[in-house]
């Protein structure tokens, strides 16, 4: 008893503002999870943002943000630094500069990936083409990081891997929203496989969201955006 | 005496990854983002072998070699391993050479600082660039998108002379270059981005850039000036 009130004092109050839908979210849970930290998920109505949110995340505006004792932390790559320095145990990022390096840029390439994927999903026509060619040509580079490794950390799965983890499930919703094909399994097999043992590990299953939450949320998104771009001059 | 021997080499070794032998720079005179890793080396007190890249025009095979994914600089090569993007350099410079740290200890305060420098990069830059290659309406829509970020940039600040406090720091680093760069797209473009609606930026952009460690290492401004006019001819071209 008197060890499971001492690990709480150590971690601190821990609360996560965020929308279940958002992979930037579920990246941060993730990241939580793998450390053995307890928190409390805000869920935020994104089209009704709370004071919460507003007051502390007034720069952007969004979700996720982490709450460490009441210290506000936005940017969902930036807060999942902040988690592997705050809790020492299982480290999410090499000690090694060089792998640390790597993992950085890997990441960061990852998020620029998400939106031309986003991109590909809902346009149409020369656009669409454009987006699914650079698309297939990052996949194309990220197959050769991941090919020979089981995960992008190694053995373990680690922050490489959390920053690519929306691959193995937000990947393939809009694929099929965007009624594309993208992670083609012959065409990408290591990543492919990857995609299959990265969504297996129970605590990365298990703060999935309901896919078809996705697929409606997903479907929604693109007829908005298809319904504006159509009236623009 | 064998043992002395050994000593000696390892000793050597030592000192010589401190003082970051093996160490290049792939960068551009013009390149602000290159500028930003130099200023990283110098506060390290890195020595390192600068390669020139003959940019805009031409690509070396060696840039094309290093950086395959971008194909841009500036890239750093440690013992022949490239890594690429000079914010994760300059998190690459901080984690391998430990003296004169550029983050503060402080979990938060490190977080903090990451954001700024993504906020810089990623609303600041864009939207300076954006009225840069723009006229007209898109125009005046960018500057005042950049003009409200940089507000925001000015609020990270928090009443302190530099982000890093009383010295500078990685924020500094990341975002100061922004006072040299804007002031060439005001004059270029005929835009006001700077003024005294942001004067506690403008302050510090002041401080910063007169350090003499950061000064030394500026580009001369007629030359960044007519580079710059040059893209901006051909950019505003492009967009009628």
């Amino acid at each position: 008893q008197r060890g499971h009130s001492f690990r709480l004092q150590e971690m601190g109050d821990v609360k996560v503002i965020g929308a279940i839908l958002s992979l930037f979210c579920t990246r941060v849970e993730w990241a939580l999870k793998l450390k053995g930290v307890e928190y409390e998920y805000m869920p935020e109505d994104l089209r009704n943002k709370s004071e919460l949110l507003l007051k502390n995340n007034p720069v952007h505006k969004k979700v996720p943000v982490l709450l460490h004792n009441g210290k506000p932390i936005a940017e969902s790559l930036v807060i999942v630094e902040y988690i592997d320095e705050a809790w020492k145990e299982n480290p999410l990022l090499s000690q090694e500069p060089y792998e640390r390096a790597q993992a950085r840029f890997w990441a960061r390439y990852s998020d620029e990936l998400v939106m031309v994927v986003f991109n590909a999903c809902k346009s149409q026509g020369e656009d669409k083409v454009k987006a699914i060619e650079t698309a297939l040509k990052s996949l194309a580079f990220i197959e050769k990081e991941i090919t020979g490794k089981k995960f992008f950390g190694g053995d373990e799965i680690g922050f490489f891997d959390l920053a690519m983890g929306w691959i193995s499930y937000w990947l393939n919703v809009m694929e099929e929203v965007g009624d594309m094909k993208l992670l083609v399994a012959d065409k990408f097999p290591s990543l492919h496989e990857w995609t299959q043992n990265f969504a297996q590990v129970p605590l990365i299953k298990e703060c999935l969201p309901p896919r078809d939450k996705l697929v409606e949320y997903f479907t929604a998104s693109v007829t908005y955006l298809r319904s504006l771009a159509a009236q623009s001059p | 005496t064998t043992k002395t021997l050994d000593c000696s080499a390892a000793t050597k070794r030592l000192l010589q990854e401190m003082a970051g032998e093996g160490v290049k720079l792939i960068g551009f005179w013009g390149s602000p983002f290159a500028l930003r890793v130099k200023w990283a080396l110098k506060l390290k007190e890195i020595q390192y072998e600068y390669l020139e890249e003959d940019l805009p025009y031409k690509k070396s095979d060696m840039l094309l070699k290093y950086n395959p994914v971008y194909k841009k600089v500036p890239v750093l090569v440690h013992d022949e391993k490239p890594i690429a993007e000079s914010l994760v350099i300059i998190e690459y410079i901080e984690d391998k050479w430990k003296q004169n740290p550029l983050l503060p200890e402080d979990p938060y305060e490190r977080a903090k600082a990451r954001f700024w420098a993504k906020f810089a990069d990623e609303k600041c830059v864009p939207a300076i660039m954006l009225a840069f290659r723009t006229t007209g309406e898109a125009q005046e829509k960018a500057v005042r998108e950049a003009r409200e970020h940089l507000k925001t940039l000015e609020s990270g600040l928090a009443g302190k002379r530099f982000f890093g406090g009383e010295s500078i720091g990685f924020v500094d680093i990341a975002a100061g270059w922004i006072g040299i760069w804007a002031r060439v797209t005001e004059e270029i473009a005929g835009i006001k981005l700077i003024d005294e609606e942001v004067a506690l930026l403008d302050t510090w952009f002041k401080d910063f850039l007169e350090l003499p460690v950061i000064k030394e290492c500026l580009p001369p401004r007629d030359r960044l000036l007519e580079l710059n006019q040059g893209f901006h001819k051909m950019l505003t071209a492009a967009s009628t």
